[in-house]
């Protein structure tokens, strides 16, 4: 399987100020990643390097095995959505869509005015008299008419109600079901993001800390509470990744291993929130497959 | 063709719930043999969910030999589950709402009918009818 996104010991700075240090992680093909983390960590960072917009201070990026670069060729298959999703605000629907047309050789205009229709969005409306959850699926639709095999999304969902929220993944999900594209898509809002992706990448504090499959994280880990004077008697082979301690419980997220941690703890496979909260709340921990292990 | 509805607090799985529902309708009779299940594109659109998570479910029923994928056709039903007639089931089908009624009549509270019949059901499975 050929890797859509490879980066190794990526750093880029902004002055003295580094936004993103150390960053290696390999995305398989055909994968929704989630890249989350808390405001700041680096993700719009991560997203304009991958979308070629900006270049690496350090470190090497490649897209489906070859370097990153911003030649209209290598762009040609790439699709890049920004957080404010600038669409050109006295422009119509059609307008737009016949400007996406003559920008990008492999524009699919057939397809993206069936869905024009089937989504009812007014095509003879100029943007700015659209709603935000309108002015969003027109950006999407622009986006994927290019028929990217890489589809990069800045917070798509920030600024949508949830009836919008759900009519805009919907629309990525079939696009994904037809295509076979690889999407990463950054949020803080996890819930949005557990019944859309499989892979999860994590940033905090400019660093990468999770990249992995979705149910192999989850499977892989096991969130278990108790009384708080047991947390003294895990076994010292166990890998704690973060605990929280309320009143006489403790709560401690694990990595699944052999060991028996004894009866008086309840064990249960933790949600995506918990996982993630865990580790982003204990920004030394990682799991971190090396890029060699992921592409096998 | 069958409508999935997703339970998020549910705590299973969303490929689960896929085809647990599939299986349920199964069981009914609300799907049968030769009938078509939605392709993955038709699910994602009302559901906004991961296609895979669709392809991982029909796997899984594939798996388990009760359906089929006819590449460029689609998923087809193979067999149904549950031995009992279609008929026998609607029979025992509108017994157990009489029963149901009678025990609402009674004064039982929905929480109670279930618990009586997890019970029984319990009971029986220990007698080791079913």
């Amino acid at each position: 399987m050929i890797n859509a996104v490879e980066a190794s010991g990526v750093g880029r700075r902004y002055g003295r100020i580094w936004a993103l240090r150390g960053c290696s992680v390999a995305l398989p093909e055909g994968q929704v990643a989630a890249l989350v983390g808390p405001n700041g960590a680096g993700k719009s960072t991560l997203l304009n390097l991958i979308a070629g917009l900006l270049r690496p201070s350090e470190g090497t990026l490649q897209r489906f095995g070859r370097p990153v670069s911003d030649r209209p060729e290598a762009l040609a298959r790439v699709g890049y959505m920004s957080q404010d999703t600038a669409l050109y605000p006295t422009f119509t629907a059609s307008e737009l869509l016949r400007m996406g047309a003559r920008l990008n050789p492999g524009w699919d205009d057939d397809w993206a005015r069936e869905r024009l229709t089937r989504l009812r969005l007014p095509a003879n409306v100029p943007a700015s008299n659209l709603s935000g959850g309108q002015r969003s699926q027109i950006a999407l639709v622009l986006a994927l008419a290019k028929r990217p095999r890489l589809l990069l999304l800045d917070e798509p969902l920030a600024s949508l109600d949830p009836l919008a929220r759900n009519d805009v993944m919907a629309l990525l999900m079939q696009a994904v079901a037809e295509t076979g594209m690889t999407v990463v898509l950054s949020s803080h809002i996890i819930s949005d993001l557990v019944e859309t992706c499989d892979w999860l990448v994590a940033i905090n504090q400019g660093r990468v800390q999770v990249s992995g499959n979705i149910d192999e994280l989850l499977d892989s880990h096991k969130l278990i509470t108790g009384p708080r004077e047991a947390v003294d008697t895990l076994p010292p082979r166990v890998s704690i990744v973060a605990q929280t301690i309320t009143g006489r419980q403790a709560s401690v997220l694990l990595r699944s291993g052999e060991h028996p941690i004894g009866p008086v703890w309840t064990v249960h496979r933790p949600t995506l929130d918990e996982l993630v909260l865990n580790y982003l709340r204990q920004p030394e921990a990682s799991v971190l497959p090396g890029p060699v292990a992921v592409a096998g | 063709m069958i409508h999935f509805h997703l339970d998020p607090r549910s705590g299973v799985s969303t490929y689960m719930q896929l085809v647990q529902q599939i299986k349920h309708a199964l069981r009914l009779g609300l799907l049968e043999p030769g009938d078509r299940l939605p392709t993955a594109g038709e699910v994602v659109a009302a559901l906004a969910i991961n296609p895979n998570t669709v392809l991982k479910a029909y796997r899984e029923l594939e798996r388990e030999g009760l359906v089929t994928a006819r590449p460029g056709l689609g998923t087809f039903v193979e067999r149904t589950l549950g031995d009992a007639s279609p008929v026998a089931r609607a029979r025992l089908g509108r017994q157990l709402a009489g029963w149901m009624r009678t025990a609402y009549g009674a004064g039982l509270a929905r929480e109670d009918i279930e618990a009586l019949f997890t019970a029984a059901l319990r009971e029986i499975a220990q007698e080791g009818v079913a």
